[in-house]
């Protein structure tokens, strides 16, 4: 498929996220990244992705590429059912809102984030949010590891099937191995 | 108060200074001043007057913007790339435009109601005259509109008198729509704080509506025994010629229900509506019915119960006429801000226009008298019933399965679905014969149909899964408690100390539209949930339907188990879109009859207290439309936040606090003039929630305010942190927060959190009489 919104009518505006072609380009742009976090919203819990669940994919690239995680919504408690502690949890709203404060040091007080993966948010939520962080947030890249394309971040996937979804995934946690 | 026109006319005069013809003189107007309260500061503000307390709410809670749309094109500079914040050839950035677009959307909600409000006004005192009186609740209702008094300083007592608050709607709304002009106002927070100023003057425009339909058709009067009226499509008889209204303004459907009074015919036909009018008209006749929310449109017609389709104004499917002469059913159009083409038979005999309807000479009619359209809707039904045997579009099961081996599964549906329901799934599971997962749609479907305009085969998609639900769909037979009007004072009296010192855990409105993004039974969820907890749940419009639309193991509904009453455990339904202010109104009177706070014209004040003391918060899980822009934006000013739903995010910009900066969360004590840390209470002012688990978290933590007593703040804090438990599996990581001395810890949970504190390095503070305006500090004395 074309590289087009997934929902139809959210059409992009001059800057378009550049599109991911392979799971290589993701595995690459985080390792360069100083302080990246991975934001994991709902519907990760609500997606199969074979036998398993997006979120699973989530905590061993988490675990792997020793990034935190923030789970938006009530993702809090699927990570804990599944023996995982987030670094954090709160509305996606205010992950989106504090990402845009460039003296927010982040979770661990550290310093401020300059990437955020952005995965399992409603897509109309996840374009707004990312919209938000395009405008807001320039020191900011954003991917998103969505199997649909998100206009408004850094670097997205096109609208690609659960078969090659799965695969990609697989692809980034195997290669990430080591620490982002 | 009372305003009197005085006009003189003169037809002819003879006299020395020569003939006079035809002389009009016009006096403005006459005040004579009943109420015994002394004015306040600031009686019918201006667009600048309350500018120092949005200012204060918008230092606490922020704008994040979320531009829907990266370039402006309102003037032919345009289109500007505003990437970036960069500024566009007005000079505008892009935080200002997304603010602009924000009052823009609160102008037009506001408008809608003030228009509404001036129709209904109109048309009231032409029926009843300007001295009826306003009566919302006799002696219970002496508080009889709290908004317009706090906001205009004024009391209206007749019909006549609600016209000069509609007179500064009216100005106000017309300064703020210009603000939005090509080179007015350049700062975001200023656009904010005009967006605050229209979500008041509405809030005025909306009480006016109710206030008059109250007190003309004789609605209930903050009855909290308000009748219960049947609810869902499964509730309509359709042996009979079924009429349905759909819109807000209700005067055609009162129009129908007084003709069948009038000749005999109750009984004979059955009137419902979708949407405000559904309430209104069962405020006037509780045997009228409600089929359900806007959503439920496109499934009713289509499946042809309606004989014939009445509309008014709003949040109707622009397409109804359309869907209408599918299903042949004969179509009024009753309202000048929506004529839908129509030719105007408004001067036309009823015997004409009937006539004309019913042999299909015409799909449909323009009439603007509202007695005539309901007397010709009547007879219309009769007469067609029998010929159109209920004709529907919705097709049988194997024309479903036939038509679905059409389907490419080329995603289009699923594209262009808001919810991102899973179509073309259901499509093939269809094609084999299996309707069971078209029929699981059905409950997340918003009735929107996008999904069949996508379709490049012209597959009826929704047609498909109104089918597929037919069983479902018929068995919604719900009960809701008919719209009961203000708040009583006594129920004020009663519980406005348990409010504010935090005994009675919040007040939880349930309002707006119905584009959810799970279906309405997370609303009826919500509801249950919190009038459990004994909470004050408080509904209105399209919520209030959805929250009816739950049966528990006995059968019984919301509305049946709880009671209508203002106190905790109640479910209470108030009525239409323009009766949300009385949810405004009730935290006004509780700021006035409870705590004695001086009422007239005196918003900041009120407002303060409030934010500060009032536990309240709005919920619009489904809300789309400007209306409910503006609604909210009432709400935002007064201090009582708001959580919308998903899709509310499209809204562009939430108004968010920083629970971490704790700078952002002093307010004064008002007896000593000192400044105090109170933590995050409330700690956003408006905020999309992606989750129904998340909403329910955040309203228990929204509920907390600064003034909470000890004992209120544990109440609050414990179920804050059991929903908190129960839904994210684990404490709050900020109880400390909310922690002000050790008698704020729950009881129960003491050990545990006393070692949170520790762990977080948390350090008493006072609990103090809480103010943002440094004029309400007492001087310490000495």
């Amino acid at each position: 498929m074309a590289v087009e919104p997934w929902q139809t009518a959210e059409i992009p505006g001059p800057k378009k996220a550049l599109v991911i072609t392979k799971p290589e380009v993701v595995v690459a742009m985080m390792k360069r990244a100083q302080r990246p976090v991975l934001i994991v919203g709902h519907k990760a819990v609500e997606i199969e992705l074979g036998n398993k669940k997006v979120v699973d994919y989530m905590i061993e690239l988490a675990e792997k590429a020793k990034i935190p995680i923030v789970a938006t919504a009530h993702m809090i408690n699927e990570f804990l059912k599944r023996n995982y502690k987030p670094a954090g949890f709160m509305p996606a709203v205010d992950i989106g809102n504090r990402l845009t404060d460039p003296e927010w040091n982040g979770l661990d007080g550290k310093g401020p984030y300059d990437m955020a993966l952005f995965v399992g948010l409603p897509y109309y939520m996840e374009w707004t949010i990312l919209s938000g962080l395009k405008h807001f947030a320039q020191n900011l890249k954003t991917i998103t590891l969505d199997n649909v394309y998100h206009p408004n971040a850094s670097w997205s996937f096109p609208n690609i099937s659960i078969k090659d979804w799965i695969e990609n995934l697989k692809v980034i946690i195997e290669k990430i191995e080591g620490g982002a | 108060m009372s305003r009197k026109n005085v006009h003189l006319k003169v037809d002819e005069f003879k006299g020395n200074i020569g003939l006079i013809k035809n002389l009009e003189i016009s006096i403005g107007k006459i005040i004579e001043e009943k109420w015994e309260e002394p004015m306040g500061p600031t009686p019918f503000p201006s667009l600048t007057t309350l500018r120092d307390w949005d200012f204060k709410l918008l230092q606490r809670f922020k704008p994040f913007y979320l531009p829907f749309c990266d370039v402006c094109c309102l003037c032919t500079f345009g289109k500007c790339d505003l990437t970036g914040n960069k500024r566009g050839a007005c000079g505008l950035n892009m935080s200002a435009q997304q603010s602009r677009i924000v009052l823009l959307a609160c102008c037009i909600g506001a408008a809608t109601h003030i228009g509404h409000a001036r129709h209904l006004v109109e048309h009231l005192i032409e029926e009843f005259g300007r001295r009826h009186p306003v009566d919302v609740g006799g002696v219970n209702v002496e508080v009889e509109a709290p908004v317009t008094r706090l906001v205009c300083g004024i009391k209206p007592e007749t019909l006549g008198d609600l016209e000069a608050a509609l007179d500064y709607c009216e100005n106000q709304l017309t300064h703020l729509l210009s603000i939005t002009h090509t080179g007015q106002e350049g700062s975001n927070l200023d656009f904010e704080s005009k967006v605050f100023h229209a979500g008041m003057i509405d809030q005025v425009g909306m009480e006016i509506a109710d206030l008059a339909q109250i007190s003309a058709y004789g609605f209930p009067k903050a009855n909290p025994e308000a009748p219960l009226v049947e609810l869902g499509f499964g509730a309509i008889d359709i042996q009979k010629p079924v009429i349905l209204c759909i819109g807000h303004n209700v005067p055609p459907a009162i129009g129908i229900v007084d003709y069948l009074t009038e000749n005999g015919l109750q009984g004979e036909v059955e009137v419902c509506g979708l949407c405000c009018t559904a309430h209104d008209i069962t405020r006037y006749n509780p045997k009228a019915k409600i089929v359900g929310p806007i959503s439920w449109q496109l499934r009713f017609v289509r499946s042809g119960v309606p004989d014939v389709v009445i509309v008014d104004e709003q949040c109707i499917r622009t397409d109804i006429l359309i869907e209408a002469q599918k299903v042949k059913a004969p179509f009024i159009a009753t309202s000048e801000k929506n004529c839908q083409g129509l030719e105007d038979r408004t001067h036309d005999s009823p015997d004409k226009i009937v006539e004309d309807l019913v042999t299909g000479k015409v799909p449909g009619v323009l009439i603007l008298d509202p007695e005539k359209a309901g007397e010709v809707a009547v007879r219309v039904a009769i007469e067609v019933m029998p010929r159109r045997g209920k004709f529907k579009v919705i097709p049988n099961v194997e024309n479903v399965i036939e038509e679905a081996k059409r389907c490419r599964q080329c995603d289009k549906c699923r594209r262009a679905c808001p919810n991102d329901l899973p179509i073309p799934e259901a499509m093939k599971a269809a094609v084999e014969g299996n309707l069971e997962k078209l029929n699981e749609l059905y409950d997340a479907c918003i009735g929107c149909a996008r999904c069949e305009h996508a379709c490049p085969e012209n597959i009826p998609v929704h047609n498909f899964i109104v089918k597929a639900a037919e069983k479902k769909m018929k068995a919604e037979t719900f009960k809701v408690r008919a719209g009961r009007g203000p708040i009583q004072d006594v129920e004020i009296r009663n519980v406005g100390g348990p409010i504010v010192l935090g005994e009675i855990p919040g007040v939880v409105a349930f309002v707006g539209c119905a584009n959810y993004p799970k279906g309405g039974k997370e609303i009826a969820e919500m509801v249950m949930e919190f009038a459990k907890r004994r909470f004050i749940v408080v509904t209105s419009g399209c919520a209030a339907m959805s929250a009816g639309m739950y049966k528990n193991e006995e059968g019984k509904t919301p509305y049946e188990i709880y009671s209508g009453d203002f106190d905790a455990g109640g479910i209470l339904n108030v009525g239409s879109c323009v009766s949300n202010p009385h949810i405004a109104g009730a935290a006004i009177k509780i700021a006035s009859i409870f705590a004695k706070r001086k009422l007239r014209a005196n918003y900041e004040e009120i407002a303060d207290y409030v934010l500060n003391r009032v536990g309240a918060v709005g919920v619009a899980w489904g809300a789309m439309s400007q209306k409910a822009a503006s609604i909210a934006s009432g709400f935002w000013r007064l201090g009582v936040p708001v959580i919308v739903g998903p899709h509310g995010i499209k809204y562009r910009r939430m108004l968010l606090g920083r629970a971490d900066k704790q700078e952002d969360w002093y307010v004064y004590d008002a007896r000593t003039g000192e400044k105090v840390y109170v933590g995050p209470t409330p700690e956003h002012l408006f905020y999309a929630a992606e989750t129904k688990e998340e909403a329910m978290v955040m309203i228990a933590k929204l509920c907390m305010r600064p003034n909470d007593t000890t004992k209120g703040r544990a109440i609050k804090l414990t179920h804050y942190i059991d929903l908190h438990k129960r839904l994210y599996g684990i404490m709050p990581e900020d109880i400390h927060l909310f922690v002000r001395t050790i008698a704020d810890v729950p009881v129960t949970m003491k050990d545990e959190i006393i070692k949170i504190l520790e762990k977080k390095d948390w350090k008493e503070t006072v609990i103090p009489d809480p103010t943002l305006l440094p004029r309400l500090i007492r001087k310490k004395k000495e």
